[in-house]
């Protein structure tokens, strides 16, 4: 009698009997658990995403009538000629990321081998990371006003005032100033991944190149190079990307006043004072295409380039997940 | 080893102190000329080039000023309040979440996370248009917990964090629960979360100096600045007519930093390791 109860219900199972056996309370808690931060995902990121691509077909502003203009909007965003320029002056800023990365490459191979100082050296040049954005903008703002402390420091070393460019209004050099402070800023957040990614590496591989008689720059070459080529990549992609959104240094430090501005800036602008909303969601989706576009052809090149290294890979789904969790994570770390 | 190796390598060391020693100066001027200029009398200030040192290192005067002229005072008690809502909020949603996604398999897994991946990708400030609308229309205008509702929601590198952690705590502590007949739920609170600790201390203190460094939103959305400033936000004050006292404003900046610098030299190992966890592994 018991058995047949058991077999009964088994086969028909009621919905409270339902929420009561593990497969309820597994579904139970699956909702629980993630559906503040999918509607969080949602509200915040997917919707304004739609919301802003509707928007680039209207005329609008915040506030009252809007009126559907089709591609008028991205029309217009071509014909701006501050738009061009601005995507010109990103030049400048992949520039600095270069300059950036390889800067950072270097000292975090110094720091990783046994420096004195070392944890302090990594502390003065880890802590700019840490200052926030508007602090950073007067620092800046200061640091370049005439005669006071770059030129001063400049001037110990022996050059002359008059002969030292207006930091900041000189338009042959303030997108330099102002990649400058980016650089500042996030070279040792850098160097400190990269200091990471270097300790990784099985140290049983430098002693044998040491016996080998290889000297620092061969196992540079030869041993953390190809190590840590993938977080190098990744940091390629991001900073080609990042440099054109770069909206900070110009945003605090000038206002993009004197040709400083980025196409971010210049969004921003049109959005917020202007109220030109339209324009500025058709702005936002161009650069958006961009970025992707940007970002595809750089992955496929990669891939390319490193294609030997990645058919050994059996786990290659696997692997792509995990880079695009750097990707994220670098992206977020910023 | 030959004499001329031997040169050669304390060259390379030399070369190599030189290095670290000019680009720690280079990374600490600006914020060194700051602090000299932040303790300088205006008489001082106006007298004196920017790199000589103040006649006073004890001359406190534009630090009591900058703080309340910049409302700073409110800023920090706006700013501890976003700072512990924010932790605790995304702490809790944040670990939940990698806990399904790590321990459960249904379909609809692998896109939850690429969407999570995919948000991440977005530049912030392109989104703030039509974020702006949508911030309108819900009342979140002037309101700290629109704020701190939206600073939860755009959080994923702590989602990657815990992940990670789970990935490393063996499932047979769930297998072995579920058979002594305890829920989900106790698994999640009274087993896995206690054993999360570090990465959550981790990911409190990167999501933590990130937020309080936040303006740009802050500054959107937290219009009223006499009630509503954050620490980075009450800085603006000094975008105006004060513009040129360059002495006050490197006070303000100075005591804006001091929370993370404090962070920064207590818990600087968290703070590297927090960096590479979700970067470097895997």
């Amino acid at each position: 009698m018991a058995a047949m109860t058991q077999v009964s219900m088994k086969k028909k199972r009621t919905l409270g009997e339902w929420a009561r056996s593990r497969d309820g309370q597994k579904v139970f808690v699956m909702v629980a658990f993630m559906i503040i931060p999918l509607v969080l995902l949602f509200v915040f990121t997917y919707l304004p995403f739609a919301e802003m691509f509707g928007f680039s077909f209207y005329n609008m502003k915040y506030i009252g009538e809007r009126k559907f203009v089709g591609l008028k909007n991205y029309i217009r965003v071509f014909q701006r000629d501050d738009c061009f320029s601005a995507l010109k002056n990103s030049l400048y800023y992949m520039g600095g990321s270069v300059v950036q990365l390889a800067l950072a490459l270097y000292l975090a191979t110094v720091l990783s081998f046994k420096v004195k100082g070392g944890s302090i050296f990594k502390g003065f040049m880890f802590f700019p990371y840490l200052i926030n954005g508007i602090a950073v903008g007067f620092i800046f703002k200061f640091f370049y006003t005439r005669g006071f402390v770059f030129d001063t420091v400049l001037q110990w070393f022996g050059f002359e005032l008059e002969n030292l460019p207006y930091w900041l209004k000189d338009q042959s050099i303030n997108n330099i100033s102002l990649v400058g402070t980016s650089v500042w800023r996030y070279f040792g957040q850098n160097m400190v991944l990269f200091i990471g990614a270097i300790m990784s590496v099985d140290s049983e591989l430098y002693e044998a190149a040491m016996l080998d008689g290889a000297n620092r720059f061969q196992q540079f070459m030869y041993i953390i190079l190809p190590s840590i080529k993938t977080i190098i990549v990744l940091n390629v992609i991001l900073s080609i990307t990042g440099s054109l959104s770069a909206f900070e240094p110009p945003y605090v430090i000038t206002s993009g006043a004197n040709g400083t501005g980025t196409y971010f800036v210049i969004m921003h602008e049109i959005a917020h004072t202007q109220q030109k909303v339209g324009v500025a969601s058709a702005m936002a989706i161009i650069l958006l295409m961009i970025i992707f576009a940007a970002t595809i052809l750089q992955k496929l090149f990669f891939k390319y380039v490193f294609r030997s290294a990645e058919d050994e890979d059996l786990n290659a789904t696997a692997r792509r997940d995990k880079k695009l969790a750097k990707l994220a994570a670098r992206k977020a770390g910023r | 080893m030959t004499n001329l190796q031997k040169i050669g390598s304390y060259a390379l060391t030399v070369l190599k102190y030189l290095s670290l020693v000019f680009f720690s100066f280079v990374a600490i001027i600006p914020v060194v000329s700051c602090v000299i200029t932040a303790f300088k009398t205006d008489t001082e200030y106006q007298n004196t080039n920017v790199m000589v040192f103040p006649e006073s290192w004890l001359y406190f005067e534009n630090f009591v000023q900058a703080f309340e002229r910049a409302n700073m005072g409110r800023g920090f008690i706006n700013s501890i309040i976003i700072l512990v809502s924010v932790l605790v909020i995304s702490t809790f949603v944040g670990t939940q979440l990698a806990y399904v996604l790590n321990r459960f398999k249904f379909p609809g897994n692998g896109l939850i996370r690429s969407l999570f991946l995919f948000a991440s990708l977005l530049p912030g400030v392109a989104m703030q248009v039509s974020l702006y609308a949508i911030m309108h229309g819900m009342g979140f205008i002037n309101s700290l917990w629109g704020y701190i509702i939206l600073m939860c929601g755009t959080d994923v590198i702590s989602i990657y964090i815990y992940i990670q952690f789970f990935e490393n705590i063996s499932i047979s502590l769930d297998e072995s629960a579920i058979v002594d007949g305890a829920s989900y739920f106790t698994i999640f609170y009274r087993i896995l979360l206690p054993l999360l600790k570090p990465a959550i201390v981790t990911s409190c203190i990167l999501k933590g100096v990130n937020t309080y460094n936040e303006y740009y939103a802050a500054n959107l959305y937290l219009q009223d600045k006499k009630l509503l400033p954050t620490v980075a936000t009450s800085l603006y004050t000094f975008v105006g007519p004060l513009g040129s006292k360059y002495n006050l404003i490197c006070a303000g900046v100075i005591i804006s930093l001091l929370p993370a610098l404090v962070l920064f030299i207590t818990c600087q190992k968290q703070i590297y390791s927090g960096l590479t966890s979700g970067a470097v592994k895997g």
